[in-house]
Formats: structure tokens, C-alpha cells, sequence
């Protein structure tokens, strides 16, 4: 079934309107659009100011919604889960240990096939005490059948948001999605953001439908009965069935978005900057896209063939698309801020997801890990040089002398 | 834009009382397919509330055994809507769906009309680990529902560890008797309706019931889903293993928690507190069974000695006689503020 809209051109009456605003609050201007039904609030920083935002829409009449600020993640998530079940739109979000606090009712939203929308606004884990951003947070939930996405930058953070809702509630997938926005970096800078009209958004995303699994006396269903050996890895395998079909589904819809909006037209998975003729590619995702691609710009009038690969869908992993890309380089360096300690060389988590979708191909890059910028520390141009002289000289020789560098660190 | 500062309530189903056990309906929408114990009075719990409730209702349920036990994959027992939410979840399962079913027939997804939402979670779930998501639940008075807390005194599903409801000194898995230690586990158990009660003023009701009192207890179920707003519901439910005794004595033991004065019957609905059944008459000064009358009828009790029994006597007869609220809220006032309410009472008398 296709939740496409027809294939008309839209209208040009319907004209975006630009806002310098955050990234949070290009997020809240989403919930605005797709007319959220249920939102829950609690206070941790950095994620926190997109509730902020919310509160004002609802405080001024712009957003109908029920807005309720709990008592904790935990409660947030719940809350949230069971108005999804009955039907509604729902939207939450946390940062670091709050998004840990939930996490048993995070852990459960998948097989209850509730189609969440969540922010991350991305924080160490403290202790010891950080407000900064490291992924390890969200990255807790890829093995748990959350479809995960990083933003770069607040026009995406919006844009995302549709999709994702699209996405998530389309009757196919039925999955929560979780999108992942560098604390400070995306979650607090302001940019330019073309909001767009509310008629644009309806023609782009259709009510949320539960159909034979809402919740309701007209349809007296048992939900999440106990199942145990006899059935959970069935259910299992639906989750996993509900995954892998997410990748076309999340085609159709950056499809549909590009044509209605006039944005989004790339590959959905990844983005590739310089990438052609590239030798050596540093790989990564969120906004650490900015420092790198101004380093690879330098290193190119320098003559270096250096080229850089932003990830854009963490879950489901584009598995076809990275080889594709990275297939042609001689090194790949993935820039990780987040950290696996005791992991396969010591190194980081999306380095290990690379490494393991380039294994089945023939011919393949050598793969380094480059673990930076942990806890919201900057990541600099000398360590995008420091990162692509490595690879530069693993290209040459062809050799991996150490699987894992921790960048900008001192001692 | 109107400004809107007012409260909007939906309305709820208008469930007057059961007058009399004739008059009460013949549907049951909990119904066969559950494996509980034989004599499971938890059981019953369910069923007297899913049939006080009626048929436009949506039943959240957290784990314990009335999750595991009920609701087998296709052989469910709920005639209703029913759905699962985390060990320590009820408070927000209530929040989230009533929350939900309010938006959407504010927008028109839904028909608008009254749907009794409840979530039920045991002792364990929500008197231990889910008391700060039902102390959160009780502070939206925009939502209407019923929490209702079943109590069989330990964590029965997980193979009755200790709960903090579970009565001082009993034999529980967490807590056997042994050669050093007779007793382990010397905390009171705490009074749950009597804090929410206190703690949460606009909540329009709270309650005590007992399911061996069954038109009573339904006619509770059915005043706590129509005053509006939400509500909380405490039921002691008589487990035969995990309070050891024959399953023929479930309604038997029910009453005896009552008659002994252990289990205080007690309403506040809106802000008035009230004594019911046989409780009324207990505080009204009738005598109250020995506790030994219960205790000795379970095997949980078995390794009591005479001393462990006139302490248990020795804490209910304080609960009856030195607290401000009998039974119910143990304080004693201090002299001082003793006299200001007298005084304050004198003077109220004396311009009314
Ligand atoms: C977060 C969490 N911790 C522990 C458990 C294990 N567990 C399952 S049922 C249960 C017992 C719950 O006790 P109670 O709420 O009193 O219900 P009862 O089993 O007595 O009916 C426990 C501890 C769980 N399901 N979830
Ligand atoms: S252990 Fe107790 S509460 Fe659980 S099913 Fe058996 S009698 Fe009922
Ligand atoms: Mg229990």
C-alpha cells in the first residue's frame, strides 16, 4: 500500500515561510504541522528546549495537543506509549540518562508495534557530570527495533521529523523512530529554516490510522498478552520483517518530500561530499559534518583526494549504500562520538557497524576507528588533518597499524 | 484566539449502585481462560471490577500475576479492551489512554462518549516501584480514570518475595524463618489508600474494598469511574500460596482482615471520610476479632510465638485506639494544636 499523494505538482501558493530558529524549536514547528496529539515533558538538558518550544505553541493556541509534563522518563515514555495505542500522534524526547531512565519503556515500544516519534538531543552519560554531546545514549536502543536517524542541521531536524512520522506510522512499518540531534551543537543553534505550509504538510503526511490494533471498545483486543516460547519469536521476526521493510519505505517518502517540498532530494541514507575521487573517505554522522568538511575542503587544495560520508539513517542500516560508497576508497576512517569499550579493536560503534557491512564485499577498504569529540569536546580542524594523514598513509601502504586512535585526547 | 484557563472534564458513564446483588448484571467481561490458583481472590477482583465497569471500558493491567495469569496468547479471559503496561507503569497507562481517547474525540477522530478507563497493578507494581507514576497520575484532574491497586500482600507472580505491603514477619520467599533469625522482615506495612488520600487533594476518591464484601466493592468500582477526575482504589485480596492456607478459606480470610480490624474499610470522597461495612462499626467501638483469629488460619505466620503474636495484636490495637484518623492515618496531635482545634471548633460552633 502506498501512502503517496498524487502525482500533481503542488501549487506555488503554498510558500514556505523562514525562521531564524534552533534546531529544537524547527523540530516543535513540525509537531505544529503534523498536528501532535499527545506530547510529555521532563526537564534534562540539552533536548529539553524542544519542550520549551512545545509549550509556548500550546500556551498561544498554534499547536491542540495534550501536553503533559510528567514525573519522570520513565512515566514520559509510558504516557506517551499508551496514548499511541489508543490512537493518537505522540511525540516525547531526552537527553543522557533520562533517555536511560525510560528505557524499559523504550525497550517495549517496538514489539508493540507503536509508531513514537522521539528526540535525543544527544549527552554523555553522566557521571562524571557532562552536559556535552556523545551518542551513546541513543545508541542504546539499536539492537531494540527503534528506526534511528542523525540530523545535521535545524532545516533537516524539521524536514526528518515529517518524514519520520511518516514513516513510523505508515501501517507497514509501525515502528517508534528516534532522531538523534548533536546536543548544543544542533539542538541549541539557530539557523535559517524554511517552515512550510500546513496545506503542504497534509498533502505529505496522512492521519495517523491504527486500524485492527487501536485500542477501543469497538475492538476489544488483548494487547501484548503473554506469549513466551511459544510465540515471541514470531513476533520477533515481525519486528524484524517491520525493519527491513522500513528502507523502501523511507525511500518513497524522501521521494514524496522532495517532490512536495522541493527538498530532500539526495540519497536518504547518506550524504557524500567530495567523494568521487576520493582515496581516503572519513565517515560519520550528526554535525560534526561541518568541521570535516571544511578540513576536507583544505586538504583537497592541498591536493589530497580526501572525501567525507555523513550518515543519515543508523537504523535501519543502509548496508547497500555504504558499500557502494566506501567501496571505492582505499581507507575509511569513522569518526565515532560515542564509545563500545571491550568492542572488536577497541573501537566504536559505528566503526564496528561499517566494518561489518564492508566484510561481504570482495575488494574493500582498509577500516580505522577515530574516536572524537566525546563528551561535547570540539571537533577541530588538526584532528580532521591528524584523522586524514592516517588514513592517507594507510591508503599507501595498505596496511592497518592501529585499528583504533582516540583523537583530541590529552596524556 | 480564545484564552482558556478553565478545566475541561469529559464527562463520565453514570453508574449508579447495584441496589442488591439481584439487580446486578449478568455479563461478565472477565471471563474463562485465566490459569490463577484455585481460590485466587485476586481473581475475583478482577471480575467484579471488569463487571462494575461494563462493557465501554479499556483495562490496563501491569505485570504480576493478573498480567501473566489472565491473559495467555489466545485464550485471553478480557472481554474488553485490554492491554499490558510495565511493572511500575499504572499511573501513566491511565494517564497515556485517557489522555488519548480525550484528543482524539476533541478532534473528532473518535466518537465522543464516556470510556471508563482503568489500570490495576498489585502491590509490588504499585506500591513499591510504580507509587510515584499513581502520586503523579493523581494530580491531573483533567482525566478521568480509576487506579485500582490489587493487594495480595507479596510479589506472588515472581514466586512471593516480599513486598513493602507485605505484613511484619511473614514467611515469604525473601524472608524464610531460620535458626539465627525467626523473623526477617520487620517493616509495617505501609497504608497506601491513606497517603494517596492525603497527599493528592484534588483526587475525588480513594478507597479501601475487599472482594469477600463483592456488591460492595463493585458499587465502589462503579462511584470511583463516575465521580470524575482520577481515582484509586486499594482491595486486600487473600492469596491461597502465598499466604499458605487452603483455597476454601479465600472469602473466609477476607472477612477475618476486616473482623480483626487489619484491613480498615474506608472512603474520601470528596474530602469527606467515611467507615463502611463492618468497619463502621469497629470504629464505632464494636470489638474486633483477635488477630491471632487470622493469623494462625496462614501458613505465612506458622513460625509466630506468643511474643510475635501480641506484637501483631499490640501494633492493630494502637492502629484502632492512639491514632488521629482509627485504622486509617497515624498521627496524634500535639497538645497545643490539640487546644487551637478546640478553640477554633468552639468558635465555628458558636457563630453557626
Ligand atoms: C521492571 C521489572 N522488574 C521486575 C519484574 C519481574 N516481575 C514480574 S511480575 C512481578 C511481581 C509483581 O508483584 P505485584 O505487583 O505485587 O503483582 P503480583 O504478582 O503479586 O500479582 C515482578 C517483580 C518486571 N516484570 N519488571
Ligand atoms: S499466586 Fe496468589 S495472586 Fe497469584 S494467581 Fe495464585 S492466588 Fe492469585
Ligand atoms: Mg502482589
Amino acid at each position: 500500500m502506498s501512502v503517496a499523494t498524487t502525482e500533481a505538482p503542488v501549487p506555488a501558493t503554498a510558500a514556505d515561510k523562514e525562521m531564524l530558529i534552533s534546531g529544537c524549536a524547527a523540530i516543535a514547528q513540525a509537531l505544529r504541522l503534523a498536528d501532535l496529539d499527545v506530547v510529555t515533558a521532563y526537564p534534562i538538558r540539552p533536548y529539553d528546549t524542544v519542550m520549551q518550544a512545545v509549550a509556548k505553541l500550546i500556551a498561544n493556541g498554534e499547536l491542540d495537543a495534550e501536553y503533559i509534563v510528567a514525573s519522570s522518563e520513565h512515566d514520559q515514555f509510558e504516557i506517551v506509549k499508551h496514548a499511541s495505542a489508543v490512537g493518537a500522534r505522540v511525540f516525547c524526547g531526552s537527553s543522557g540518562v533520562g533517555w536511560m531512565y525510560a528505557m524499559e519503556a523504550i525497550a517495549v515500544t517496538p514489539a508493540l508495534r507503536l509508531p513514537m516519534l522521539a528526540l535525543v538531543g544527544n549527552r554523555a552519560l553522566d557521571d562524571p557530570g557532562a552536559f556535552g554531546c556523545e551518542h551513546n545514549d541513543a545508541l542504546c536502543v539499536r539492537d531494540l527495533g527503534w528506526m534511528l536517524t542523525w540530523v545535521d542541521h535545524a532545516q533537516e531536524a524539521l524536514d526528518t521529523a515529517l518524514i519520520a512520522y511518516r514513516v513510523a506510522e505508515d501501517p507497514r512499518i509501525f515502528l517508534p523512530c528516534a532522531i538523534g540531534a548533536d546536543g548544543a551543537f544542533l539542538t541549541h543553534s539557530e539557523a535559517l529554516v524554511k517552515v512550510p505550509s500546513k496545506e503542504k504538510v497534509d498533502r505529505f503526511l496522512p492521519k495517523y490510522n491504527r486500524r485492527d490494533k487501536q485500542l477501543h471498545p469497538d475492538n476489544p483486543i488483548t494487547v501484548a498478552p503473554q506469549v513466551n516460547e511459544d510465540w515471541v519469536m514470531e513476533i520477533r521476526k515481525q519486528n524484524d520483517e517491520a525493519m527491513r521493510r522500513a528502507r523502501g519505505v523511507i525511500q518513497e517518502a524522501y521521494a514524496d518530500f522532495h517532490r512536495i517540498f522541493g527538498r530532500q532530494g539526495g540519497n536518504p541514507f547518506v550524504e557524500e561530499y567530495m567523494t568521487d575521487d576520493a582515496d581516503v573517505i572519513l565517515f560519520g554522522q550528526g554535525t560534526l559534518s561541518m568541521p570535516v568538511k571544511v578540513g576536507v575542503r583544505k586538504l583537497r587544495e592541498q591536493g589530497h583526494k580526501v572525501g567525507f560520508v555523513r550518515l543519515k539513517w543508523f537504523r535501519p542500516f543502509p548496508t547497500p549504500e555504504i558499500q557502494d560508497v566506501l567501496r571505492r576508497a582505499k581507507a575509511v576512517g569513522v569518526i565515532d562520538r560515542d564509545y563500545s569499550f571491550g568492542s572488536p579493536n577497541y573501537g566504536a560503534v559505528l566503526y564496528n557497524e561499517v566494518r561489518s557491512a564492508l566484510y561481504d564485499l570482495e575488494e574493500r577498504p582498509r577500516v580505522i576507528s577515530f574516536i572524537c569529540g566525546l563528551g561535547g569536546r570540539e571537533v577541530t580542524l588538526d584532528s580532521v588533518t591528524e584523522m586524514s594523514e592516517i588514513l592517507l598513509k594507510t591508503a599507501q601502504t595498505g596496511r592497518v597499524e592501529q585499528p583504533t586512535y582516540w583523537i583530541g585526547v590529552r596524556g | 484566539m480564545m484564552m482558556t484557563t478553565a478545566l475541561t472534564v469529559l464527562p463520565t458513564q453514570d453508574l449508579q449502585p447495584f441496589k442488591g446483588v439481584k439487580k446486578v448484571r449478568i455479563e461478565e467481561y472477565f471471563t474463562s481462560g485465566h490459569r490463577t490458583c484455585q481460590g485466587c481472590e485476586s481473581a475475583l477482583v478482577m471480575k467484579l471490577m471488569a463487571k462494575a465497569a461494563g462493557p465501554r471500558t479499556i483495562i490496563l493491567g501491569s505485570t504480576g500475576c493478573m498480567y501473566v495469569a489472565n491473559t495467555t496468547y489466545y485464550s485471553t479471559s478480557w472481554v474488553v479492551p485490554w492491554m499490558h503496561t510495565q511493572l511500575g507503569a499504572s499511573g501513566s497507562a491511565a494517564v497515556g489512554t485517557a489522555a488519548g481517547l480525550k484528543v482524539l474525540m476533541r478532534k473528532q477522530r473518535i466518537k465522543e462518549e464516556p470510556i471508563n478507563v482503568i489500570a490495576f497493578c498489585g502491590d509490588g507494581g504499585g506500591a513499591d516501584m510504580g507509587l510515584s507514576s499513581i502520586s503523579a497520575a493523581l494530580t491531573y484532574p483533567e482525566y478521568n480514570f480509576l487506579i485500582l491497586m490489587y493487594d495480595n500482600e507479596s510479589y506472588a507472580n515472581t514466586d512471593i518475595q516480599l513486598s513493602s505491603m507485605t505484613p511484619y514477619g511473614a514467611n515469604t520467599t525473601f524472608s524464610p524463618p531460620g535458626k539465627a533469625r525467626r523473623i526477617l522482615h520487620k517493616r509495617w506495612k505501609k497504608n497506601v489508600a491513606c497517603m494517596l488520600a492525603a497527599g493528592h487533594p484534588e483526587c475525588r476518591y480513594v478507597a479501601t474494598v475487599d472482594a469477600s464484601y463483592p456488591l460492595e466493592m463493585m458499587n465502589r468500582v462503579r462511584k470511583a469511574l463516575s465521580i470524575g477526575g482520577p481515582t484509586f482504589i486499594h482491595s486486600l485480596d487473600p492469596c491461597p500460596k502465598g499466604w499458605d492456607y487452603d483455597p476454601m478459606q479465600s472469602h473466609e480470610l477476607g472477612e477475618l482482615a476486616v473482623e480483626t480490624g487489619v484491613w480498615p474499610l474506608f472512603e474520601v470522597e470528596n474530602g469527606i471520610l467515611k467507615f463502611y461495612g463492618k468497619s463502621k462499626a469497629i470504629a464505632q467501638g464494636r470489638k474486633r476479632k483477635p488477630v491471632r483469629e487470622y493469623l494462625l488460619r496462614q501458613g505465612r505466620f506458622a513460625h509466630f510465638t506468643e511474643e510475635d503474636l501480641d506484637y501483631f495484636q499490640k501494633k492493630i490495637d494502637g492502629m484502632w485506639e492512639r491514632w488521629l484518623l482509627p485504622g486509617i492515618a497515624p498521627f496524634r496531635l500535639a497538645d497545643d494544636i490539640k487546644k487551637a482545634l478546640a478553640k477554633s471548633e468552639a468558635e465555628l460552633e458558636a457563630t453557626s
